[in-house]
């Protein structure tokens, strides 16, 4: 069985670093790991997604409809973008953050009411202010790091384990700062 | 030892490990990051061109000296390096030569969609392309192999999801290679008496190399006991993997030109069916069909973008990849991408759009200026081709029209291929006039150094190209250079150079605001002086935003880079803590 986790947010959040957070903890327990990334031009502000897929023998890099395990999600507009990504029973991870995309703030469109009641109506939701304890880690940036600990209260790896992959991926700078993130995300219960 | 490596970083580790020599390339998404990863390798003699035509020819240059070199684009830079490319191939440079070329199907990041399969067959290039990281890194390595053993330039074709996912790689060793002393061989001057053996030559290689394919391991056939077959190559392989699984046989192509016939036939032959998937032209698909094999190709599959393995699935089985799914939402506003908060590019929009100028685009960040509110520009081409295409729209209209029209180009993308524009408008007798952005980087893909920023690709101080000096010594007289957050002395002095019959070029200066070493103080806000006109709005910037009229500025997303201040009338918008 394939292992599968999105990863959704605003470019310029993090998804990458997070992603590659979680490649080296899978790494870690000898599976075999492919991540998908986005670069270039769909980083500036827009939609950005990556996939991080693991198991015995991983094929496309790719996360489909109906596939993943998890959604992590670090805006609420780019959570229900990839509800349908969840497989029926799969569980959503979302920081309660909203961020107006462009055609919202033009006035285009509006930023649709009640996003999180309808994610909950149709799966699995565990809804995370994650801005407010990055904020209490130190710094607004490290909502990727709260909201990693969240899913790491959901899978079966040990802290260590993390912790570990947290060490060896974040530069060093920033490393205490992740670690208190990382640490505020896993002991949140939203259940 | 296996690291989790990006497929463009795995390409970089293979030509590494390779004993590569020289890496000259022009940054371009998808393939900006196997150059990048070259600064990792001390030895490795790495740099970022003024373009890929310059590029390529380092790479030959280096080859013809008995070195491997490697030179990297996106597809639309092997259009750029087209020229000396397609006489590489007649030249068979003796050092191994490899060009590594990734497609953007999907567009992620690109103005076209082309398919460099094409180039392949057109220049006589034998052309691998790998379906993973691993895959990345052993084929480099191989192709420098091959490009020695053939006497022939390779390329390496990549695309997006190869490009830029991560898989196990497996490193090794590197070759530890001297270049041999160079000695002149006057029968690789290129002029008719010569071409003409090299042709011969050239399809002999050919030959050779159709041998070759039918019998190299890079091209696998996997049986499964199956009465259908699938025929396909790079990520294609992994989404039909990922859909199929042992349902079907396969025929994976790790070399897709030349291809080989014999194998295919092979291959079909006691299948009911088979399908041929490949992401854009049907490429293997009409090889199949001219070889008289009835497959199954575009009809099943798009010539549009990118596949997945949900797509196979209904297609082949007739079913999707996922039983049951989560129920998606629907009718979600979009999120295209944006100007950063406190892009310098910002200013310009603005004014220009205040103007109502036409405007004639390039590659780069500030081609999000097309995007609402800016919504300031007219059309772009590829790189470099705002400034031709504007002088020949005065020219079809008349020169009142200079009048009308900018030209709006990036610093890097003006020494790319902008300033041959500028010379024909001077040589010309032009009157156009023509912004340089100048935000000292290389923005869009990822903050590379270029010539105008006086470092190398390994941050080495060097020579900096003086814009102005540069546009003068071409023969411009009117030249200006400008603040874009200067919003009134930038409209200002945009009508004057508009109204001047002559070239005239605004170079319009402030560093990316995303570069180290930027920093704004400070937060801005609204007060109770704003009189809710909305002018701050038609900025575009993600961090203003208007509930029911009132306007707010997020302090989390504003930078303080104070843009808004100075374009809004009543002096509402203040740095926090100021008042």
């Amino acid at each position: 069985m394939t292992g599968n986790i999105m990863i959704v947010g605003v470019g310029g959040q993090g998804t990458l670093l997070t992603s590659r957070i979680l490649g080296t903890l899978l790494l870690s327990q000898g599976l075999d790991v492919k991540l998908s990334e986005v670069h270039g031009m769909s980083q500036r502000g827009g939609s950005v997604i990556t996939y991080v897929r693991y198991g015995e023998k991983v094929y496309s890099p790719i996360i489909e409809a109906g596939q993943a395990d998890y959604v992590l999600a670090f805006e609420q507009l780019e959570a229900a973008r990839a509800v349908g990504y969840l497989r029926k029973d799969g569980c959503l991870l979302v920081n309660t953050q909203k961020l107006e995309p462009m055609p919202v703030i033009t006035g285009a469109m509006a930023y649709p009411e009640g996003l999180l009641a309808s994610m909950q109506k149709r799966c699995r939701t565990l809804c995370v202010d994650a801005l407010s304890l990055a904020e209490q880690a130190g710094s607004a940036k490290c909502v990727n790091v709260v909201m990693l600990g969240v899913l790491a209260r959901q899978m079966k790896f040990s802290v260590d384990a993390w912790t570990q992959a947290i060490r060896t991926t974040v530069p060093e700078k920033f490393l205490a700062m992740n670690e208190k993130a990382f640490a505020l995300g896993l002991q949140y219960s939203a259940e | 030892m296996k690291e989790l490596l990006l497929g463009n970083a795995a390409v970089a580790r293979g030509a590494y490990e390779a004993g590569v020599r020289v890496v000259s390339s022009y940054p371009g998404t998808p393939s900006t990051e196997i150059t990048e990863n070259m600064v990792r390798y001390a030895d490795v003699d790495v740099e970022w061109a003024p373009n890929e035509k310059v590029a390529a020819e380092v790479a030959i240059g280096a080859s013809l000296a008995n070195a491997r070199a490697m030179s990297c684009m996106k597809h639309v830079g092997l259009n750029v390096m087209a020229d000396p490319v397609f006489t590489a191939s007649y030249l068979a440079p003796p050092g191994g030569l490899v060009f590594c070329v990734a497609d953007d199907p999907g567009m992620h990041s690109s103005q076209n969609e082309q398919d460099s399969r094409h180039y392949a067959r057109a220049s006589k290039i034998l052309m691998l392309e790998p379906s993973d990281a691993a895959e990345c890194k052993a084929f480099t390595k191989e192709a420098f192999s091959l490009s020695e053993t053939f006497h022939t330039p390779v390329f390496v074709r990549l695309s997006t999801r190869v490009s830029h996912s991560q898989a196990l790689v497996s490193l090794e060793e590197p070759e530890v290679r001297q270049p041999a002393p160079y000695v002149k061989d006057a029968t690789r001057v290129a002029v008719p008496v010569n071409s003409r053996k090299m042709h011969i030559a050239v399809e002999k290689r050919l030959e050779d190399l159709r041998a070759f394919a039918e019998d190299c391991a890079l091209n696998r056939v996997e049986r499964h006991g199956s009465r259908i077959g699938v025929i396909t190559s790079g990520i294609s392989y992994m989404y039909a993997r990922e859909a199929l699984g042992d349902a079907v046989d396969y025929l994976k192509l790790g070399m897709v030109y030349p291809l080989p016939s014999r194998l295919i036939q092979d291959f079909a032959k006691g299948l009911d069916k088979v399908y041929v998937i490949e992401e854009l032209d049907p490429y293997l698909e009409e090889h199949c069909r001219t070889l008289g094999i009835p497959v199954i190709g575009k009809e099943a599959f798009s010539l549009i973008g990118e596949y997945n393995a949900d797509m196979i699935a209904q297609a082949v089985l007739g079913k999707p990849l996922a039983k049951e799914k989560t129920e998606p939402m629907e009718a979600l506003p979009v999120r295209p991408p944006v100007m950063c908060a406190g892009c310098p590019h910002r200013g310009v929009f603005y004014v220009l759009h205040k103007m109502g100028l036409h405007v004639a685009g390039d590659i780069g960040c500030y081609t999000l200026g097309a995007n609402a509110p800016l919504n300031s520009m007219d059309f772009n081409v590829c790189m470099g081709a705002s400034i031709g295409t504007a002088f020949g729209m005065v020219k079809a209209q008349g020169r009142a029209f200079g009048q009308k029209v900018v030209s709006v180009i990036g610093d890097s993308t003006f020494i790319h291929s902008g300033i041959t524009g500028l010379i024909d408008i001077v040589y010309n007798r032009g009157n156009n006039t023509v912004l340089i952005l100048d935000n000292s980087t290389t923005g869009m893909t990822g903050h590379q150094d270029n010539p105008t920023t006086g470092k190398t690709i390994r941050g080495v101080p060097t020579k900096q190209v003086d814009l102005e000096l540069l546009c003068r010594a071409i023969g411009v007289d009117r030249i200006s250079i400008v603040d874009p957050f200067q919003v009134k002395e930038l409209e200002k002095t945009l009508r004057e150079e508009l109204q001047a019959d002559e070239p005239s070029v605004i170079i319009v200066q402030r560093p990316c605001a995303l570069l180290k070493g930027v920093r704004y103080e400070g937060r801005y806000q609204v007060t109770d002086d704003c009189r809710r006109c909305g002018q701050c709005m038609k900025l575009g910037c993600p961090a203003i935003t208007r509930k029911d009229g009132i306007v707010s500025i997020s302090p989390i997303q504003c930078i303080g880079c104070g843009l808004c201040a100075n374009v809004c009338p009543f002096g509402a918008i203040v740095k926090e803590g100021s008042r």
